[in-house]
């Protein structure tokens, strides 16, 4: 067990080092430079060009700007520079924003897709079987941005409430009540459509489960003994069945600083999937480089925890 | 014909019950199968018929004189409902549509949007092909090695060569072209000349023993090359690249192809792995087959078909992607239409003009949803675990 996490950590770290070495070595050797981001600009003059690359440390070696930019980066002294804020500040401000996103998403994934995924798997291709596995490969393949569209006329003009941004202008002086309801109204569909995907998806892959262990002996035995259907399915097979989902919790991990950056534009929401892009637009290499080596630490750390859980599930799996 | 019958009569005497297999080749077989799944053959149909109206799109709006030209900016009929039909007193007649009248409307600079589509159909088309074309090359190559050869160890002086070339293209990176070229140089000579001696050791060559002590795993090597390309979030990755790139529709093609072989690679490696244990495989390898032979007419054809089902769903994901960049700007282009940026163009006219959302919005859906249901069907019908008994 301990050998097995000190090794596992260990592979990690290494790869942790790896995806900074290249996440650093993508963005560097791209074409183009900060400083050239706006050449019509009239500020722009090769003095102020040449004072910025030193400010940046665009000037140095490229290993001494690695070692620079990640020093800076544990001691929390890296800032962006387009505004000079700390980077983990304006990260932790817009985290904070997409967190309710992100929940709402999560809730709404995980309470919608079980329900149907055993459903359509009792029920194997029967009428309801059908339309939900219809259903959800629509909605895997209807575009976000697309369906955000349809879902905004849809709302917009049928019942009159505004849904962009994260609260209506002007609402400040609003009984708590109303400003209340005008948050949850624009949460809405900014989760629903993060939800869409990984609600079809979540539930295939629940039906896919369901129906092999179904067709398993002990649960045939179960039923041959006479148990009512319910007990056999909801108290024989569902556990067995749930087991590959609660490693499923590490890997939702990495989504909490995901953010997703076409929904959150069309909504105008400003979480960190806008900020990501608006550093891409801006050439933001600190806010870019620091998202992504979050990213890839949460993704590093869901699968360790994956890993963890499923030796605490599954007895049989000794590591 | 008469005889396969005599035969079979003569097995139904023999075995009584007995009755011969179906004589039907593996095609025949999945082509039976897939007719049975409604929703995979629907998939196929629609497919079939975007891949007409693409390669047709491509040559009625190409060239320099197109016969229905996507470029032509008409600005007394902008936005003008489909179906409409153009007002023949104010337009030249080079100007009228080719149709008579505009199938899918106008947009905002009076732009005929059928033709606009029938341009962004080829673009969708390429873009997914050559993407999934390039993921799935990538994914198949470095499965293939993982999985055939993995267990050799690279030895120090492979990695002694890598550590050199690195060093040599960092050196070009900064602009010392000469002692890149120098190590280049270096290189070549160590590798010409240590490679004899060292498949063939004489004792002279004893010095050279350290650098055939073995290091890392070959499988080692890929599979942690693909944990540390999944740790990237893929879309953000794509964006970025694209930002920094000049904007090309080959850079999003090459990005995407190149970010997304992970799965394709575990997939394969997988496949490797238990065929080669086969013993189908054994035999071949006793018979003296070459490497090549086994992996190309042996292994791949008995791993191929998997793979060629996730490419049609990678298919269908790279379609959305490139859908989704366009949207965001990072497209195409802009003189050259796609659906994603026909749609990102339509989204301030969403209340005064829908179909310029609905209509590629629409295309999309059915065809990505095409390409699901079809790569899907095919899933199950090629694995005959799910296959329904009768």
């Amino acid at each position: 067990m301990l050998t097995f996490l000190s090794r596992s950590i260990i592979q990690k770290l290494v790869t942790l080092f790896f995806v900074s070495v290249v996440s650093f070595l993508i963005i560097h050797l791209a074409p183009g430079e900060p400083s050239q981001i706006d050449p019509l600009n009239p500020k722009f003059t090769p003095e102020m060009v040449e004072r910025m690359r030193e400010e940046f440390n665009l000037d140095k070696p490229l290993h001494v700007q690695y070692l620079l930019f990640y020093k800076n980066l544990f001691s929390g002294k890296i800032i962006s520079w387009r505004d000079n804020l700390p980077v983990l500040g304006k990260i932790w401000e817009r985290f904070l924003n997409s967190l309710p996103l992100f929940i709402v998403g999560t809730l709404l994934t995980w309470t919608f897709s079980f329900p149907v995924g055993i459903r359509s798997a009792i029920h194997r291709d029967g009428i309801y079987d059908k339309s939900t596995t219809f259903l959800s490969y629509l909605l895997i393949s209807i575009p976000g941005f697309f369906f955000a569209y349809l879902l905004i006329i849809l709302v917009v003009t049928k019942l009159h409430v505004p849904v962009i941004g994260m609260e209506t202008f002007g609402m400040s002086d609003a009984s708590l009540l109303a400003r209340f309801m005008d948050r949850i109204w624009h949460l809405v569909l900014p989760s629903l459509l993060g939800a869409t995907g990984g609600v079809a998806v979540l539930s295939r892959y629940v039906r896919g489960q369901m129906l092999e262990i179904i067709g398993q002996d002990y649960v045939r035995t179960a039923r041959a003994k006479g148990l009512p259907s319910e007990t056999v399915y909801y108290k024989h097979a569902l556990r067995n069945a749930l087991l590959p989902f609660v490693t499923m919790f590490g890997l939702i991990l990495p989504g909490l600083i995901g953010g997703s950056v076409i929904i959150e534009s069309i909504f105008s929401w400003p979480g960190m999937g806008r900020m990501a892009y608006e550093a891409i637009l801006g050439r933001d290499y600190p806010v870019i480089l620091t998202i992504n080596f979050m990213t890839a630490v949460l993704v590093l750390a869901g699968t360790l925890i994956s890993d963890l859980l499923y030796m605490v599930v599954d007895p049989r799996i000794k590591l | 014909m008469s005889d396969i019958s005599e035969t079979r009569n003569q097995a139904k005497r023999i075995g009584g019950e007995a009755f011969m297999p179906p004589s039907r080749s593996p095609w025949q077989e999945t082509w039976f199968q897939l007719r049975k799944n409604r929703m995979a053959l629907t998939g196929l149909v629609i497919f079939i018929f975007f891949f007409v109206i693409a390669v047709t799109g491509l040559f009625v709006t190409g060239g320099s004189d197109p016969i229905l030209d996507p470029a032509r900016v008409r600005l007394p009929e902008k936005l003008r409902p489909p179906l409409s039909s153009p007002k023949t007193d104010t337009l030249r007649p080079e100007e009228l549509p080719a149709l008579g009248i505009y199938l899918l409307g106008t947009d905002d600079l009076g732009r005929d949007v059928f033709a606009r589509m029938l341009q962004g159909a080829w673009v969708s088309l390429t873009v997914g092909f050559v993407a999934v074309g390039i993921a799935v090359g990538i994914g198949i190559l470095l499965g293939g090695i993982a999985g055939y050869y993995g267990r050799f160890s690279l030895q120090l002086g492979h990695l002694l060569v890598g550590v050199l070339v690195f060093s040599a293209s960092v050196f070009a990176i900064y602009g010392w072209l000469w002692p890149a070229a120098l190590l280049l140089f270096f290189i070549t000579i160590v590798f010409v000349s240590s490679h004899k001696r060292l498949r063939h050791p004489s004792p002279s060559s004893r010095s050279l023993r350290w650098l055939m002590l073995p290091t890392l795993q070959v499988d080692t090597l890929i599979m942690r090359a693909v944990d540390i390309m999944l740790c990237f979030p893929s879309f953000f990755l794509i964006l970025t690249v694209v930002a920094l790139l000049p904007p090309s529709i080959y850079n999003i093609m090459v990005i995407i192809g190149l970010t997304s072989w992970m799965g394709t690679t575990r997939f394969v490696r997988a496949e490797f792995l238990s065929l080669r244990e086969m013993d189908f495989v054994a035999a071949a390898r006793a018979l003296g087959i070459s490497d090549t032979r086994i992996i190309f007419r042996y292994i791949m054809p008995n791993a191929v078909a998997p793979v060629l089902v996730s490419a049609t769903l990678g298919i269908a994901s790279a379609m959305l992607t490139e859908a989704g960049l366009s949207f965001l700007g990072f497209g195409v282009p802009p003189p050259h239409a796609t659906w994603g940026n026909i749609l990102s163009d339509g989204k301030a006219y969403i209340f005064d003009a829908p179909w310029l959302t609905f209509a590629p919005g629409i295309v999309i859906l059915i065809v990505v949803l095409a390409f699901n249901l079809f790569g899907e069907g095919m899933r199950d019908i090629l694995n005959p675990k799910l296959r329904e008994r009768n």
